[in-house]
Order: structure tokens, then C-alpha cells, then sequence
């Protein structure tokens, strides 16, 4: 089967520095990819570029096979949903943060009715009326992720979705989460800190430390990974142990 | 204070019996300065998000001179305007010269600044994450544009009202391309000076009084539309 996404050989590069060398990286259908990794190891840089929001300079990113060109990066776009670690939301209500995504596609006519039903999915429904920059932290990311999954997207891309989330209210959002993800069977791609979110979402793992992956696998494989010793130097970012004892003992 | 009492009834007197002269003023105020905010926000808003939003070469010259065109002296751009429309002068063919069409150029050349200063300030408040988002929400180029437009909205709205009272409130540049012509191109505030200068203060604070109106109106308009946003 083709992968969804596909990187080789993808350089991204910023203000003359190469902040991001992939040599091959496939995101499959139906999976639930995690990318994690130290402060600074290029994990949005990734993610940005799978998104492509940040077409590679050299190397290549394909989607079911097809190169992403400047040409068709927007069809591609429009078959992605992404959600950020902020919210990100529009200075408007709650209900048309929803529908946004679908009105630039050109799908108006359903694009309120699919908006209230993810609102609802997602809890926030009785929100649709607010103005979404009056919104709890919590509420606006679950209004986010309402967003993302209304255009039903074929990956959805997500960078520490949680990240801004109360502690309280984030196990039962990713809870929440998960349940959608697996009724829906949406590809996914997720770069987290949390090795939590690893256990409970992810059925592959790549490690990204420097700009290139490290390794990649189940998350068992990956707990289980020789190379981990060379990551989990002082100052990396990455506790070891805890996510060793995290993986091997899935929630 | 009697001259003040004076001035206001004076300014009453005026309106309510609609006096043609100061009525023709006003609209010629109302219409001049009007038309050159618009010709501003239609240069001064794509010209604000593009240096807000694009790195280039010498971008922070263009950013300085903006900058420094926001104080941009009436006087001065009066001169400017003057030398091009004169009738030797680069434009001069097009006999612009003392018509409120080269009132509405030298006024549109003090706002355009004023516009793209403030916009390009209101879409660098945004949260830069902001743009990636609505890209990656499948924004086209224009829908992209167009977003970021809604969402400065209150920012534009801001500048249109400084643009605005910048070119109002001007004499300096009516003076210098308008010539204060009698029924042509006499504006509030030049007919003010000439007010002043013969020594009617009584007329000149009734005029003054009018043009202060105006301006508060129309403020007044655009910060309820602005402020509609605090009672969400």
C-alpha cells in the first residue's frame, strides 16, 4: 500500500541553516505516527513540512505517491487538517471557527452542519454563539480539534495538541481523543513531550534528535532501542526512564 | 468668552438656516477628504500587510520611510503636490492645479502613510502562528489575504479614523494645491485661516465648531462599530 505521506531526502532549511534533514520517513494509512524528541530536534520543522506549509529545498515530499510541487502544495493542503499547540482560532464565534476550513473549500452549504456536529463531538456545541477569544484554554483547543476534524481529513497533523491544556481537563480530552480517532480511523501524525500521549495514542514512533530521525517502530520497539542511550544524554530533554517505564507498560 | 458664546451660536445659527456657502464648504470638506481616505486605505492596506507580512531586501527602509512619512508635513507634501501639478510641472497637462482633485491627491499622499503604518502594526500584533494556521486551514492566496484582513478588522477600522482626522484637520496642503478658491476649492479649514486672517473670529470658530462636528461624527460612527467588540 502507498504511504500517505512520504518524505525523502527532505532538507528544510532556515536562515541559511539546515534545520531539518529527513532521509526517509512514511506516514501509512490509518496510523497514529508520533514524533518526539529533544528541545530543538526539528520536531514542528517536520510537521510544518509534512503540512506543507514549508516545501523542502531539496529532497521531496509525496502524498499517495504524487511529488508535492508549489503547484498543487494547496490541493494537498486542503486534504490535511493541522492543530497547533495555541489554538489558533479566528476573531469571530465558535461556530464559524468551525466551518472556516470548509468554506475555503468551497463546501458552505454543509460546512455549518458538519462544524455543529464535531462541536458536539467534541463537547463545546453549547459554545457555537461565543465569540472564540473568550474561550478557557481547554474549551479553544477542543474547538481546534473540531476544526481539524470537520474537513475529514486524510492525515490530520498535530503539534502538542495537549500542551496548552489544564492537567485537569487534558487525560479526558485525549481520552476523547483517542475514541475519535479510532471511530474515525483518521490517519495521524502527533509530535509530543508527553510521553503519556505516546502510550495512549501512537502505534509508531520516530525519534527525531538534530534535525534527522533517529529511529523508528512501535513504541515497545523504540523503548527497547539500543540508540536511546546516545539521546538521553544530560540536557537532551528526554527522561529516559520515565519513558522507557511509560511504553512498556501501555494505559 | 463672549467671542466663544458668539462662535457657537454662530455655528448654530449657520447650520440650522443652511447657510449654502458653509453647507457647500462642508460637503466639499466631507467629499475631498473622504475620497482621499479611501484612495489611502486602498493603497495603505495592501501596501501594510505586505510589509508586514514579507521579508526583503531593504524592507526596513521602506519600513523607515513609512514610518516617517506618518508625520509627513501638510505643508511640505502641499509643495510636492504643487511642483508636479504646476502647470510646467511633470503633470502639469493635467490641469489638476487648484481643483479639489489636487486637494484630494495631496490629501490622499498624507493619509497613505498614516494606513499602511497602522495595518502593517495591527497584522504584526497577530500571533504569527496565526498565518501558518490559516494556511494550513487551505487558504488560497486571496482567501489567506482576506482572513488576515477580517482579523486586523478593528486595526484598519483605527486607521481609517487616523487617516482620517490627519487629512480633516489639514490646511497646509488644501492651501498649497486648492488654492482656497471661493465655491471651488475652499475647505473648513482653509476658509477657517482666511476667517481668521480678516479677523471674523466669530466666523472662524463657527466654522471651526462645524469641522469639529464632522470629525466627531464620523468618529463617533466608526468607534461604535469598533467598540461593538468590547460588549461580546
Amino acid at each position: 500500500m502507498t504511504a500517505v505521506l512520504e518524505a525523502r531526502d527532505m532538507v528544510i532549511r532556515k536562515g541559511g541553516r539546515r534545520i531539518l534533514s529527513v532521509a526517509h520517513l512514511t506516514v501509512e494509512p490509518g496510523e497514529v505516527l508520533a514524533i518526539i524528541g529533544p528541545n530543538g530536534a526539528g520536531k514542528s520543522t517536520l510537521l510544518t513540512a509534512l503540512a506543507c506549509l514549508d516545501l523542502p529545498k531539496s529532497g521531496a515530499l509525496f502524498f499517495h505517491g504524487q511529488r508535492v510541487t508549489r503547484a498543487n502544495a494547496l490541493a494537498v493542503r486542503r486534504r490535511l487538517a493541522v492543530v497547533f499547540q495555541e489554538p489558533l482560532l479566528l476573531d469571530t464565534t465558535v461556530l464559524e471557527n468551525a466551518a472556516v476550513g470548509l468554506k475555503l473549500r468551497g463546501r458552505s452549504r454543509e460546512a455549518e452542519a458538519k462544524a455543529r456536529a464535531w462541536l458536539e463531538r467534541f463537547g463545546v456545541l453549547h459554545l457555537a454563539a461565543q465569540p472564540a477569544l473568550t474561550l478557557s484554554g481547554g474549551e479553544a483547543q477542543r474547538v481546534s480539534l473540531a476544526r481539524a476534524f470537520a474537513l475529514e481529513p486524510e492525515v490530520l497533523l498535530l503539534d502538542e495538541p495537549f500542551a496548552s491544556v489544564d492537567v485537569i481537563a487534558r487525560a479526558g480530552l485525549i481520552q476523547e481523543f483517542k475514541n475519535v480517532l479510532g471511530s474515525t480511523g483518521t490517519t495521524a501524525v502527533l509530535v509530543t513531550h508527553d510521553f503519556r500521549e505516546v502510550s495512549a495514542l501512537a502505534t509508531r514512533v520516530a525519534v527525531l534528535a538534530g534535525g534527522a530521525v533517529q529511529a523508528e517502530g512501535t513504541p515497545a520497539a523504540i523503548a527497547a532501542h539500543p540508540r536511546w542511550g546516545a539521546l538521553a544524554h544530560p540536557g537532551s530533554g528526554i527522561n529516559l526512564s520515565a519513558f522507557l517505564s511509560i511504553l512498556q507498560k501501555p494505559t | 468668552m463672549d467671542l466663544v458664546v458668539q462662535g457657537l451660536a454662530k455655528a448654530f445659527r449657520l447650520l440650522v438656516s443652511g447657510d449654502p456657502e458653509v453647507l457647500q464648504i462642508t460637503f466639499l470638506t466631507l467629499r475631498v477628504s473622504g475620497l482621499a481616505t479611501l484612495i489611502s486605505l486602498g493603497l495603505g492596506v495592501p501596501l501594510g500587510l505586505y510589509l508586514a507580512v514579507a521579508r526583503f531586501r531593504g524592507r526596513e527602509l521602506l519600513v523607515g520611510a513609512v514610518n516617517t512619512g506618518m508625520g509627513l508635513p501638510p505643508t511640505v507634501v502641499g509643495l510636492w503636490v504643487s511642483i508636479l501639478l504646476w502647470r510646467n510641472g511633470p503633470l502639469g497637462m493635467l490641469n489638476l492645479m487648484y481643483t479639489p482633485t489636487a486637494i484630494v491627491i495631496a490629501q490622499a499622499v498624507i493619509a497613505a502613510p498614516v494606513v499602511t503604518g497602522l495595518t502593517m502594526a495591527a497584522v504584526q500584533q497577530l500571533n504569527p502562528k496565526l498565518r501558518l494556521q490559516v494556511l494550513a486551514l487551505g487558504a488560497s492566496p486571496l482567501q489567506f489575504w482576506w482572513l488576515i484582513i477580517r482579523e486586523v478588522r478593528f486595526g484598519i477600522l483605527a486607521a481609517v479614523m487616523a487617516g482620517l482626522g490627519s487629512v480633516i484637520s489639514e490646511v497646509g496642503a488644501s492651501m498649497a494645491v486648492g488654492g482656497n478658491v471661493r465655491w471651488y476649492t475652499r475647505v473648513l479649514t482653509t476658509a477657517i485661516v482666511l476667517e481668521v486672517s480678516k479677523g471674523n473670529f466669530d466666523m472662524a470658530l463657527a466654522l471651526g465648531f462645524v469641522l469639529m462636528l464632522l470629525a466627531y461624527s464620523i468618529t463617533y460612527v466608526l468607534t461604535i462599530v469598533q467598540q461593538r467588540r468590547r460588549r461580546l
